[in-house]
């Protein structure tokens, strides 16, 4: 087995503790979504949403923690989408070069800041959840340790899968491209109906037949389920919506999240391989 | 394949789009000399370079380096090589140990010997005291050293350096012509490529000169100057009308001409051998000499002599 891929997976995490910049940016943005968008729409939806009384027997959740799986999702997303970043760096600045003069089988670029971006967003996920904690919101309801312990795994295996089938993504189209402003476009596009057509934010239980039906599809989508999941239980009421899930629901949207990974892997490879950098 | 041939280049074309960038060239670098690639700005001399080292897929010809071919073996020839890439390619965030650190994983030096070579290699580029400083703040010198360094860490058979002086100054690039001699003493092979002529005239063993996609010429530094037998000399008189007279019966004379300090004759033959006989015939002849100069060619004169003078910037 070859570890070179560790080599790349180094380096790139020297570069996210000395970027100050990006570094605290990336750790603050996804607070300052729970602490603005979230405190400001839970204080009007959870109005709203005493109209709908839960179910008898049936927790009802309050916004805050609904939306808290929805920004974990989300900032997950933004930060895979944008892990392929620094190949288009190393492109530019000729520094790809080294690694494709080198013994080491290219793939191993993809796999080294793939597991950094991984990395970044495991780090990010415990900072929204410690934050969250800290503003109120309600994860992990009447836990013991073991399964809250569990429940964090659980989260953290969603984490990767969904991560990885982007970050891949993000390399495959990086590896294409000639400059940052060009997957930032392509990026941005791509975020705005991935994150609003999923159910990051609010049921989609109320969406158009079209729009649910795109949903479905939509790896965010699977990722919420995922964490809500483990978070949150199974049965539980939000915004005026009854959840429920069993463990064959939760195992399909796992699948779903790595069948995605396995065919970005695919594309990812291909593109590597064939990937001409002079 | 000849033992002694570390490079060899059979008939490679490369195309880019309808471009043909390389034209079928075929040239044979020997293991442990300093051979220099020479070209004018889009002659075919990065093309060719990155087929060799990789970076490019082979499209049409045979390449072999190290004894194994590019096509076929690519990972064997790239565990066989260094590279110095022409502009500064350097993470301005790593450190110097770092950088280091980095190249030498990516090529699977176990650890020990790893860190040994690499405060053998800082030592040589006078780098140790930069080990803990990030790139960035290195200065353009140590940026090329520290990328020498880098190219040696897998101790290759072949380095590639590509212009590795550009940009510096002449006492950096004295320097760094030091280390490049060192280490192919060490019995490692060079292949450069450089814009300065005099660089190449210095360091080569052997240069092959690459126009329009085409070897044009191949032979070493000395057999390139004598081969335009376009040695000069010039020479001042008392009388220089009479000089011509006394001159006719030396056989290496081409052609006599006036200049604008007297005359201006070029000898076919090595000109620094030719002297003493028109000084003789001249002072035989009863005409004082004021002044005599020889003029041997440079190799800026080799290659605009078989690159022509347009410049080539423009098009390509």
């Amino acid at each position: 087995m070859a570890w070179e891929f560790l080599t790349v997976y180094w380096r790139e995490m020297i570069r996210f503790v000395r970027f100050r910049a990006q570094l605290f940016s990336s750790l603050l943005q996804p607070a300052l979504w729970m602490a603005f968008f979230g405190v400001a729409m839970s204080s009007n939806l959870d109005r709203f949403a005493s109209a709908i009384p839960a179910p008898a027997g049936v927790i009802p959740l309050d916004y805050l923690t609904f939306m808290a799986a929805g920004v974990i999702a989300m900032t997950t997303l933004f930060t895979s989408l944008f892990g392929g970043m620094s190949l288009l760096f190393d492109k530019n600045w000729g520094l790809m070069r080294e690694m494709l003069a080198s013994p080491m089988p290219r793939t191993h670029i993809m796999f080294g800041v793939s597991l950094s971006g991984m990395t970044k967003s495991f780090i990010q996920v415990s900072i929204i959840m410690a934050f969250g904690l800290l503003l109120g919101v309600q994860f992990f309801p009447g836990y013991s340790a073991t399964r809250i312990a569990l429940s964090i795994l659980g989260i953290f295996a969603f984490v990767a899968a969904f991560s990885l089938g982007f970050l891949l993504f993000s390399s495959a189209i990086s590896m294409r491209l000639e400059s940052p402003e060009g997957l930032q476009g392509i990026m941005t596009l791509l975020t705005l109906p991935l994150f609003f057509v999923s159910n990051a934010l609010y049921p989609i239980q109320a969406f158009p037949p079209l729009l649910q039906a795109l949903s479905v599809y939509n790896p965010l989508t699977h990722l919420v389920n995922g964490i809500r999941y483990f978070a949150l239980g199974s049965d539980f009421f939000a915004v005026g919506a009854h959840y429920t899930s069993t463990t064959a629901d939760v195992l399909g949207s796992f699948a779903y999240l790595a069948v995605f990974a396995a065919v970005m892997y695919l594309l990812a490879r291909w593109t590597f391989e064939k990937a001409v950098v002079t | 394949m000849e033992g002694d041939d570390i490079i060899e280049v059979r008939d490679l074309e490369h195309l880019f789009g309808d471009f043909a960038a390389v034209r079928g060239i075929s040239f044979t670098v020997r293991r442990g000399e300093i051979f220099s690639f020479l070209g004018p700005n889009g002659a075919g001399k990065s093309t060719t370079i990155n087929v060799l080292t990789t970076l490019l897929p082979l499209q049409k010809g045979r390449v072999h380096v190290a004894g194994y071919d590019v096509a076929r073996e690519a990972g064997e020839v790239r565990k066989a090589i260094g590279i110095v890439f022409q502009d500064d390619v350097l993470d301005r965030d790593l450190t110097v140990q770092e950088t280091m650190e980095f190249h030498g994983r990516l090529y699977s030096i176990p650890r020990e010997e790893r860190r040994a070579q690499i405060d053998d290699l800082l030592r040589v580029v006078e780098l140790e005291s930069k080990r803990d400083e990030r790139t960035k703040n290195l200065s353009g010198g140590m940026k090329r050293r520290l990328q020498i360094a880098r190219g040696l860490m897998t101790r290759p058979e072949v380095l590639f350096l590509d212009e590795p002086t550009q940009g510096l100054d002449p006492q950096t690039r004295m320097r760094i012509w030091e280390y490049i001699r060192q280490v192919n003493g060490a019995g490692t092979t060079i292949f450069l490529t450089t814009h300065y002529m005099e660089e190449a005239d210095i360091l080569s063993d052997r240069i092959g000169i690459i126009d329009h996609g085409r070897i044009v010429v191949t032979g070493t530094p000395a057999e390139l100057k004598n081969a335009l037998g376009e040695d000069v000399v010039y020479l001042e008189t008392e009388d220089d009308r009479r000089v011509r007279d006394a001159l006719s019966g030396i056989e290496e004379i081409r052609s006599v001409t006036d200049s604008t300090r007297g005359l201006s004759i070029a000898i076919s033959a090595d000109g620094s051998q030719c002297i003493p006989k028109i000084i003789d015939a001249v002072r035989s002849a009863g005409i004082g000499i004021s002044s005599v100069n020889l003029k041997k060619p440079t190799m800026d004169d080799v290659f605009v002599h078989y690159t022509g003078r347009e410049l080539r910037d423009t098009g390509a």
